[in-house]
């Protein structure tokens, strides 16, 4: 029986301070929940998400044969198999190792699994702590800023700049080709990096990369660098930080197997730590990750690992080259739209968005405008961050039906 | 992470079978140390997972990110299926990826001006997230313990349940039943006063029952269960020992919408912020197999897996009795907690790893209340399990 009491009961515990200096909900939710009521206030809206960055193509079959062999395994006596190491699959990471940092000189060992960056990312928040400063690009994927306020790393949220206080943003935007101006970045002891970018779309090149790990170096600061896009790349853009010499010394590298399988709901991803990264006083960085992945994790689903492990094979590679090429194909679409319309238009040669320039004009209101009169979902650049106001990020994830007549829908409206 | 004590307790255990295995290699190691399941996960449960592999190559049944919170049939079944005629709504429970990443998320929720009351001896990941996340002081290393934790001792002496009126207030106080590593199910009594002992400090009980379905007797199942409850408690829970998905991955973690901090905000909120912000939904793959456990030819099937470790537990639990070894757990619970008077527990452990090749856990792995203690899980082949057994009587009788 449960009694009702005339006032309801609260605990003495706290909130926790930093939950409440965020601000709103988590970005992508907010876009969903727009998403749905739109859908409620016009049922035959036939609406096209070009929002939240969600993968749409089926999954190739080696892929997913992995996946099923692995799970019929779990039914037999040699094929059970219980916990995992919480670092991963041995075979997968020496895959991944050799893969996309064969010639690198990374190893298996410097490979942890993981059920995706975005996971990833707090973990390796939790490890750093709450005494240490960050910079970010401005704009950028929210949960670099979100998970930083939540460790308690940052200040209040300045409403009039959209800025949390002790946060380092640098500026990303058309005058200076995306790439920070290092020489008016102060020092901080994390430098969130992501390249290709979401939102921005924009690829580093070899020697931007070269005076960000020179910069990293001077300062003694870790760059976290997420390469979960650079299967998209077209050009010789780097795809890994540590192409640049002496990287090993000073990053970590975030990537995923989302955009590239389409795993964004079978999660898997990983994160490299090199054991040549120290902290001040000589400890390597990766021990102290690999007891934050033993001790507040329990490894990534094994039928995921699978999988990753056919992502990896010769044919699961080829097939994943095909799927990124649909996506790549998309957004040459959606970038030709937009240009034609006579928009400034950014990003889309090596990624799957494309950053669209509305000079002038509040991110969510174009987001609004573009809703309402097309029923296209994308998502407000202010969403990134201050410096991304005045754009609007169309992710080219979306079965090619779609995005023709999405892209059809936006030369009629601004045409 | 300076103040963390060594590794993570299972990992050492593991670094120790694999030195004793290079040691002795013809040895037949037993392992019931880890509690890591053994026996396949029934057909019905991995038919369901490859189904939803197979169908994510299709133009219809291919699916990108799901909802952070978890798939809604899930979330729905969990609640009819697992809290039946208690008020629990699907929108209440959070799927995740398993209880260890669930009490960092509610760490992390929680934040570092936080105080945590623990069982002593207890699940070592409750501590050692809590010193990462800051709750702590530094480690002691003449108690054994970490500064600014309470820790509350259960012993054969108290039945196992924390003395609450010596227990200082704290703001979080968790408590694991059926307990890791002693095996003991708390009684709706100390359920009724752990509920009334929190009401009255204002504090939050994290109820872990991730052994639930191992409950034999009529001890309660959930904390909620208690009336008044759901304004103090979380509950977090897993298929990992309930389904033999150790490496599947998957979990939950109830917020009831009445638990409110101390300003009246919900903690549900917060809650799912993290959710949102910190992780990206378990695999929907591991959904899929979630959802056919809870089927009623999953039930059965998984129930019967569980009954056959809680044999195993019986098998080991009468063998130490009738070594004359003070013996508790075991019945409610695939854990047997093996009093050895007098001893060390690593010594203890050593000596059962070197004489009869059996892995187990050392009791003080789980806290200074587990000295002289040894953890036996009841994870194995029955073989095994029969094998262990007279191997034990050989050396120990």
């Amino acid at each position: 029986m449960f009694t009702v009491c005339c006032e309801a009961h609260t605990t003495k515990v706290s909130r926790n301070a930093n939950m409440a200096k965020l601000q709103a909900g988590y970005l992508f939710p907010e876009i969903a929940r727009r998403r749905s009521a739109h859908m409620l206030k016009y049922p035959d809206g036939q609406v096209i998400s070009l929002g939240i960055g969600d993968t749409t193509e089926p999954i190739p079959e080696v892929i997913t044969f992995g996946m099923a062999k692995k799970a019929h395994a779990l039914s037999t006596l040699e094929g059970y198999s219980g916990y995992g190491a919480e670092q991963g699959e041995k075979q997968l990471r020496a895959a991944i190792a050799s893969t996309y940092y064969g010639d690198l000189s990374l190893e298996e060992s410097d490979i942890f699994v993981s059920d995706g960056a975005k996971s990833d990312i707090s973990r390796l928040q939790v490890m750093f702590g709450s005494n240490v400063t960050m910079a970010v690009q401005d704009p950028s994927y929210p949960a670099y800023v979100d998970s930083s306020v939540i460790l308690g790393q940052t200040g209040q949220f300045q409403k009039d700049v959209e800025k949390y206080r002790k946060i380092e943003y640098m500026k990303c935007n058309p005058e200076n080709g995306f790439f920070p101006d290092l020489s008016t970045v102060s020092r901080t002891d994390i430098i969130f990096f992501c390249s290709p970018n979401n939102p921005t779309g924009n690829a580093a090149t070899r020697e931007q990369l070269t005076r960000l790990v020179q910069f990293a170096k001077d300062n003694g600061s870790i760059l976290v660098y997420d390469s979960a896009y650079a299967m998209y790349i077209s050009d010789d853009s780097p795809r890994s930080i540590f192409e640049i010499p002496g990287a090993k010394e000073v990053a970590i590298e975030v990537s995923s197997f989302s955009k590239y399988a389409g795993f964004t709901g079978v999660r898997l991803g990983w994160t490299v730590v090199p054991k040549e990264l120290l902290y001040s006083d000589g400890f390597p960085v990766a021990k102290d990750f690999n007891r934050i992945v033993c001790t507040t994790f329990n490894g990534a689903s094994n039928i995921s690992q699978a999988g990753g492990l056919a992502c990896l094979s010769p044919e699961g590679l080829e097939a994943m080259h095909k799927v990124v090429g649909f996506y790549q194909e998309n957004t040459n679409i959606i970038m030709e739209t937009f240009t034609s319309l006579g928009f400034s238009v950014y990003g889309g040669k090596n990624a799957p968005y494309v950053w669209v320039h509305f000079p002038g004009q509040s991110s969510w209101d174009v987001f609004s405008e573009i809703l309402e009169k097309t029923h296209v979902v994308t998502t407000p650049g202010s969403g990134f961050g201050p410096a991304g106001d005045g754009f609007i990020r169309v992710s080219a994830f979306g079965h090619r039906g779609n995005v023709l007549e999405a892209c059809k829908r936006f030369k009629q409206l601004y045409k | 992470m300076e103040k963390l004590r060594n590794g993570y307790l299972f990992p050492e255990i593991a670094m120790r079978e694999l030195e004793h295995m290079k040691k002795y290699p013809t040895a037949k190691v037993i392992s019931l140390g880890i509690g890591d399941t053994t026996e396949p996960i029934p057909d019905v449960v991995t038919s369901s997972m490859a189904n939803h592999a197979r169908r994510l190559s299709t133009v219809e049944g291919y699916r990108g990110y799901g909802a952070e919170q978890g798939n809604k049939a899930l979330r729905k079944a969990i609640a009819e299926t697992l809290y039946g005629d208690l008020p629990i709504k699907d929108t209440e429970i959070f799927v995740s990826d398993g209880s260890q990443c669930d009490i960092s998320r509610l760490q992390l929720l929680l934040g570092s001006n936080v105080t945590i009351a623990v069982q002593d001896p207890t699940f070592p990941a409750y501590i050692d997230s809590s010193v990462i996340i800051g709750q702590t002081g530094d480690f002691q290393d003449e108690t054994g313990k970490y500064q600014n934790i309470e820790y509350m001792p259960c012993r054969p002496q108290n039945n196992f349940f924390p003395d609450l009126t010596t227990t200082a207030t704290t703001d979080v106080i968790f408590i694991c039943s059926p307990n890791n590593p002693t095996g003991h199910a708390a009684s709706r009594k100390q359920l009724e006063q752990l509920v009334e002992f929190a009401r009255a400090n204002g504090s939050i009980i994290i109820f872990d029952s991730a052994y639930a379905a191992y409950v034999t007797d009529d001890s309660p199942r959930s904390i909620f269960e208690i009336p008044g409850a759901r304004e103090v408690a979380i509950e977090i829970s897993s298929f990992s020992k309930f389904a033999g998905f150790t490496g599947v991955r998957l979990g939950w973690t109830v917020v009831p919408d009445e638990l409110l901090f101390s300003n009246g905000f919900p903690v549900i909120k917060d809650f799912n912020r993290i959710v949102c912000t910190c992780f990206n939904g378990a695999s929907s793959v591991a959904q899929a197999g979630g959802l056919a456990c809870l089927s009623s030819d999953g039930l059965m099937a998984v129930q019967s897996v569980v009954d056959y470790y809680k044999e195993n537990a019986k098998i080991l639990g009468d063998t130490f009795t009738s070594l004359g070894l003070d013996v508790y757990g075991g019945i409610n619970a695939p854990y047997a907690w093996v009093h050895f008077p007098g001893m060390k527990s690593w010594d203890v452990f050593t000596e059962l790893l070197e004489k009869t090749h059996i892995i187990t856990v050392p009791g003080c792995g789980f806290g200074p209340g587990g000295e002289e203690h040894i953890r036996v899980s009841a994870f194995g082949h029955r073989e095994c399990i029969l094998e262990a057994s007279r191997r034990l009587k050989s050396l120990l009788s």
